[in-house]
């Protein structure tokens, strides 16, 4: 190889190393290759097919050529649907709540259980057993214990001599997301405990001897420096509050009237009890750009700190 | 300011003990440095003052008050850690001043400060970069201003200059000498570095295996090792150690071992006289053989000399005596060839003894 470079001339190494760095620049391509094809296939034809049945007024008896092309009508009709705009109320809602409870109690819970005691690592297996039973057996679970009558709940306040609570009725919405709390908070708070314990331990140190009482280690350096897994948790956990159904389903289906219909059930129902495809397409294709809406701003969010940050700092690297 | 006293203080990990009973006093507005190989305790024992391991037996005291219970920000000290220890998401500024914010001193206070310490470290053009856009040296310089600009009574610095260069370490070190002339504080200091440790110790504290060797003042240690391991640990180039036996002839004692007899005199004659053991092993600084054609015989040592290493005004000599390798330091003016045996005479005072067995000094 030595050899070989000594005694070639110059303008057939440069050729050489063009053509090695060119190859060193596909490579990346060539690996990726196989991967994009799958996805296209998998992720990107479902999708268009989706959008494409959207445009149509389809009946789940026709295949999706016989269905009639009707522009932007579904979409038309649906913004102006007070039914769909309940679901989505209904919706927002729920992400809301469930995300905001789950982050404060999974990032609490992390931030209270990160200490090296004994049958501390027992205590932490147990807190996450609600995340690996299937939705469905969670539903069941939890309509029996909020049943009227006989029911956990109710039961336990009545031996209390407290009056009982409607939970599946009056309050139905509040009660499937406690449910979704129960269910969800460990995924939080794994996540959470995997970024406290990956903290700088030293920067910890350090703080407690800069005077830092507990809440102030927290507030000033544990939270900021989570801030980046947090941020993720939580977005995946805002997606998934969006396309909940099972748990819903088999604990209220929807009901009592449409006061815990969200959209995911809305769409299952369109398109099995109404049979408009094309309308439930039109409708998932609004949770879509939804969330899309949701991902984007968060990314932009925190490009947009990074560059006020950097701003400053070029800005103050100039003054002196 | 304090006057701190470390009473036989002992820490485990477990079942392995890693101190075993330090035992120290440090007074008011001292100097103390913390010097010894590497995994001897040196971070562990720092650590402990400061709070951050605890106390498997005996007692920290803070002008007279135990304090091993307390957390460290009730122990009024300031740190900087070996792995400077900054907090990744703040900038330069924000780091040096967290403490003071934390004890929510002015803004105008708090810039003036920060500004003088950034000033004293040379971190002042990048008071606005985080530390993630630093190198080595500056981070560790604004560790060490962190520490600055927290007026505690105690310092504590482990290793805090060991990753900058050769000419930001001397300022550095001036610097450091200067405020603890200037303030009244106690400072102990971790350093693996001689000339820190000399420059700058009121007192020098040889550490080995979790166990204190000796203290005292540099000259005193330097003078007066009490044992071999501390005579081979401090000095650069390090004591010459040749393996002899006491010998007395006609009134006067010698040293004998593989390729010298040794005539030796004052002090050292008279402990060597008084020693019942006669296997020593006979210690002689670089700095203390100086090249002599003219002596006696029975005054030198006969060296060959193999290499010569050019250190700048002087001189190392790596030179044979017998199977050992003995140094020699000598202004490099000095006409030697390799390859030579040359005599080299033994400064007065330059002659130190240890028993071989217990290797203390005689
Ligand atoms: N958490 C721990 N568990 C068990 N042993 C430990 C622990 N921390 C430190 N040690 C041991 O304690 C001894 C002293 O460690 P220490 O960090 O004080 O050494 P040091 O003198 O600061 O060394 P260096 O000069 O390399 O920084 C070492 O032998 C180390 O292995
Ligand atoms: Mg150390």
């Amino acid at each position: 190889m030595a050899d070989a470079t000594l005694t070639s001339s110059p303008n057939a190494r440069t050729a050489r190393r063009r053509r090695t760095e060119r190859l060193n620049r596909l490579t990346p391509y060539l690996f990726l290759g196989p991967a994009a094809v799958i996805m296209a296939i998998a992720l990107l034809y479902p999708l268009g097919y989706m959008v494409w049945g959207s445009f149509r007024d389809w009946d789940p008896s026709q295949t999706i050529g016989e269905a009639e092309f009707v522009g932007l009508k579904n979409y038309i009709t649906l913004w102006g649907d007070p039914n769909f705009r309940e679901s989505l109320g209904v919706t927002l809602r729920f992400a809301f709540f469930v995300v905001t409870f789950e982050m404060v109690i999974g990032v609490g819970l992390a931030l209270l259980l990160d200490r090296n005691i004994r049958g501390m690592s027992m205590l932490r297996t147990m807190f996450i057993l609600p995340m690996m039973i299937a939705p469905v057996v969670v539903g069941l679970m939890w309509r029996y214990m909020y049943h009227p009558t006989v029911g956990t709940f109710n039961r336990t306040l009545e031996s209390l001599g407290l009056p009982s609570v409607d939970w599946l009725g009056q309050h139905a919405l509040m009660s499937v997301i406690i449910a979704d709390i129960w269910q969800w908070t460990p995924f939080i708070f794994i996540l959470a405990l995997a970024a406290l314990q990956s903290l700088p331990r030293s920067a910890l140190e350090a703080a407690r001897i800069d005077g830092a009482t507990a809440w102030q280690q927290i507030w000033y350096i544990k939270l900021p420096l989570m801030m980046p897994v947090l941020i993720v948790t939580g977005l995946l956990r805002l997606i998934d509050a969006f396309k909940v159904l099972e748990v819903i389903l088999v604990m209220t289906e929807g009901g009592p009237g449409l006061s815990t219909e969200i959209l995911a059930l809305r769409i299952s129902r369109t398109a099995t009890e109404f049979r408009e495809l094309g309308v439930a397409a039109a409708m998932s294709n609004y949770l879509l750009l939804l969330l899309l809406a949701l991902t984007l701003g968060m990314f932009a969010f925190t490009r947009w700190q990074e560059a006020r940050a950097a701003k400053v700092r070029m800005a103050a690297e100039e003054d002196s | 300011m304090p006057a701190i006293h470390l009473d036989n203080l002992i820490k485990r990990y477990g079942e392995t003990q890693v101190l075993h009973g330090i035992e120290l006093e440090m007074a008011d507005n001292e100097f103390t440095v913390l010097v010894g190989p590497s995994g001897c305790g040196k971070s562990t024992t720092l650590r402990m003052i400061a709070g951050l391991e605890s106390v498997s037996d005996g007692e920290i005291w803070v002008d007279g008050e135990a304090v091993s219970h307390l957390e460290p920000k009730e122990r009024d000290l300031a740190m900087v850690f070996q792995d400077y220890a900054l907090y990744p998401h703040m900038n330069v500024a924000q780091n040096i001043s967290f403490a003071l914010r934390l004890q929510r001193r002015p803004k105008s206070e708090i810039d003036k400060k920060v500004r003088e310490v950034a000033d004293v470290v040379g971190l002042t053009e990048f008071l606005h970069r985080k530390p993630g856009a630093l190198s080595g040296g500056q981070r560790q310089r604004v560790a060490m201003a962190r520490a600055l600009a927290k007026d505690s009574g105690i310092f504590l610095f482990d290793e805090p200059l060991s990753n900058l260069d050769a000419k930001l370490r001397g300022q550095m070190r001036a610097e450091l000498a200067l405020m603890s002339q200037r303030v009244e504080k106690n400072m102990i200091y971790v350093t693996h570095d001689q000339i820190e440790a000399m420059t700058l110790a009121d007192r020098i504290v040889v550490m080995h295996g979790g166990y204190i060797q000796q203290q005292g003042s540099p000259e005193e240690l330097f003078k007066r090792p009490v044992n071999k391991f501390v005579a081979g640990f401090l000095g650069s180039p390090p004591m010459n150690f040749l393996n002899g036996e006491i010998e007395e002839r006609d009134g006067e004692v010698f040293i004998l071992g593989e390729g010298f007899a040794l005539s030796i005199e004052g002090a050292a004659a008279e402990k060597a006289r008084a020693h019942n053991h006669k296997l020593v092993t006979l210690g002689i600084r670089p700095s203390d053989l100086r090249f002599d054609a003219d002596a006696p015989a029975h005054k030198v040592l006969s060296l060959d000399v193999t290499v010569s290493e050019y250190i700048g005004a002087q001189s190392v000599l790596l030179c044979k005596c017998g199977t050992e390798t003995v140094m020699v330091e000598l202004a490099s003016e000095t006409p030697v060839a390799l390859g030579q045996t040359l005599k080299f005479a033994v400064n007065a005072n330059g002659v130190h003894l240890f028993d071989r067995e217990t290797e203390k000094a005689l």
